[in-house]
């Protein structure tokens, strides 16, 4: 049951903006950094958003609470969106963001969880983030706990066959608490999902192996907020398949493969500022 | 001739046994017949977790369930936990230095009639190349006993190499202490020539160091307990006193014990050696004893291998 005071229009409002924040941040650390993934960062920014900014039980002063709730960026490669929500958050200055893959700086290429504070745990390889989450899930039942577990994990990501392990261990030990976030964005490094190996009928795939399904726009913060809100009320584990454009929110990146791995030039940058600020989300 | 049990069964049962009165570990299980923990939930229901024929899940199932504060053990065979759960075990557990014990069964050619699929003759080669990763492997069961309380308190990523079948028993548990890091003079019979050697071929190199007594050659045998890190200074001594180097293994020469015994030596203190083990190929199904005598790890060959060995380092003083 979704109830109806879990956020106000304010809320929304106040995490628009913040989305906001962080789809500059992400552009500008990139830049910085001359290599880097913008188009999975840019499409996984409501989430992250929301996760980080309204629903997740965390405590920036204390990164390592036992009792807190565990983000997973599956797609490691995806982690200029963490790293911005992390620091705006006030996990560590964001004037760090600018160091992002540079020599000794706590912001690694890839989530480095003895690197920076609030990463929960190193990703980067893909498929490998579903089978953490349960263990994380596991040690919440061994211990009485009831922190949530969210994995986020790219479309093109769940062709990797051991998210289809964890995918049925999670069924199999009933692990409630953990909230599978599918970043639909439907393109990977060469191209399209569909074309390269489809993976649909993807909520049939995710319903065959026990888990609830909750197909969302992913740059909607009410709808993704409900989902969020939804996924916690759920006795099974449950998939958020959130439809999304990768780069959202940069005319030019938007559904284009060269925009998985690839940094802004100068120009670039503030062509696609630009275009965040006047436009910001739909 | 003591008691005859699998290193593999004497850690798994010590390990039940030591739970019984520490509830400081948990247990990660695929369906395998490994160690006799495969029955550590019928005891301990809340502290198994079972992950099915899932090896990289159940890897990474560990790491999460180390990521969030307990010891973790898990166990399957060797050749799985290195080879199919190779870059789990390398990114999720040695990579963020997670306190997880990996329990690799089955090792090397003892495995005897299941032949070359599962018989882990490179495990070692990869568990040594991850950095954090320490790796030890017990030469019998008083060895493994002693092993599994040392593991229970370790921290960190941890390697346990342990063999399927059940060999005599070499130590007395009266005095046997396992000290990480540290090789165990097992024999002194003199200084023409150190063996070093690593987990139940032990028995084979005490033997073979009995007969070279006989024909007059005074051998040590050092028992290399931790393949990593390495007891340098143990084979520096060796090579510095007794002026030529063997090392046996039940694992391919290339990549383990041999090579991390060369590798201390040529950069140290270069004396002649000989690598004993398998020869840069597949394992095959057989008696274990016809598949060590096929690869010259039978104790005849050990002896005549060290024979060759003292021949090249008289030779080699006598060229200088």
């Amino acid at each position: 049951m979704v109830s109806s005071n879990y956020f106000t229009e304010r809320d929304v409002e106040r995490l628009e903006a913040q989305a906001l924040q962080i789809r500059e941040d992400i552009l500008s650390m990139i830049h910085a950094a001359k290599s880097g993934h913008p188009g999975g960062s840019l499409s996984a920014v409501e989430m992250v958003t929301a996760l980080y900014f309204h629903v997740m039980r965390i405590d920036p002063q204390n990164p390592d609470w036992e009792d807190r709730d565990r983000f997973i960026l599956s797609k490691g490669h995806s982690c200029p969106v963490l790293y911005a929500a992390l620091a705006r958050r006030g996990y560590f200055s964001p004037d760090l963001l600018h160091t992002l893959r540079q020599y000794h700086s706590i912001l690694q290429g890839h989530p480095d969880m003895k690197k920076t504070p609030g990463v929960d745990m190193t990703a980067g390889s893909l498929g490998n983030g579903l089978s953490i989450g349960v263990g994380m899930q596991l040690s919440a039942k061994l211990h009485h706990q009831n922190y949530m577990t969210y994995v986020m994990l790219g479309d093109g990501e769940i062709q990797e066959g051991m998210v289809w392990e964890a995918a049925m261990a999670a069924g199999h030990h009933e692990l409630k608490n953990l909230v599978a976030i599918v970043d639909c964005n439907g393109v990977q490094i060469n191209g399209w999902v569909n074309e390269i190996m489809t993976i649909e009928p993807v909520a049939d795939k995710w319903r065959a192996f026990g888990w609830r399904v909750i197909e969302v726009n992913g740059h909607n913060m009410k709808d993704v907020l409900t989902a969020l809100h939804t996924a916690k009320t759920m006795r099974h584990p449950t998939a958020i398949l959130m439809r999304t454009v990768k780069g959202k929110g940069v005319s030019f990146m938007e559904d284009d493969c060269s925009w998985h791995g690839s940094a802004p030039d100068d120009e670039q940058l503030v062509k696609a500022i630009a275009e965040i600020k006047e436009g910001g989300v739909v | 001739m003591g008691k005859t049990i699998a290193t593999r069964m004497a850690f798994g049962h010590e390990l039940l046994e030591i739970a019984k009165t520490n509830e400081n570990f948990v247990v990660c299980n695929a369906d395998t017949k490994t160690c006799g923990l495969e029955k550590f939930g019928i005891h301990f229901p809340e502290r198994e977790f079972s992950f099915g024929i899932a090896e990289q899940n159940l890897v990474g199932g560990a790491a999460g369930l180390a990521a969030c504060g307990n010891k973790v053990f898990l166990a399957t065979f060797a050749v799985f936990a290195s080879m199919r759960a190779c870059e789990q075990v390398r990114t999720f557990i040695c990579y963020p230095n997670l306190n997880v014990t990996i329990i690799g069964t089955h090792a090397g050619l003892q495995v005897g009639g299941d032949g070359a699929t599962h018989a882990a003759i490179e495990d070692v080669s990869i568990m040594r190349s991850f950095p954090n990763m320490t790796i030890v492997q017990p030469a019998d069961a008083i060895a493994a006993k002693a092993l599994a309380h040392a593991a229970v308190d370790f921290t960190g990523p941890l390697y346990v190499r342990l063999h399927r079948n059940p060999v005599a028993d070499l130590y007395d548990p009266q005095t046997y202490r396992f000290e990480w890091g540290e090789a165990n003079l097992v024999v002194n019979h003199g200084s023409d020539m150190t063996i070093i050697v690593s987990g139940i071929l032990l028995k084979k190199a005490v033997d073979a160091a009995a007969l070279l007594k006989e024909q007059g050659i005074g051998v040590r045998v050092l028992d290399m307990a931790t393949i990593k890190p390495l007891d340098k200074e143990a084979v520096i001594r060796a090579a510095k006193e007794t002026g030529a180097i063997m090392t046996i293994e039940d694992h391919t020469i290339l990549g383990g014990l041999g090579a991390a015994v060369a590798e201390v030596v040529v950069e140290n203190c270069p004396v002649p050696m000989q690598r004993i083990g398998i020869q840069d190929r597949f394992a095959e199904s057989g008696d274990p004893e016809l598949l060590y005598r096929d690869n010259h790890m039978d104790v005849d060959s050990i002896v005549e291998k060290a024979k060759a060995l003292i021949v090249r380092k008289k030779k080699r003083a006598g060229g200088i």
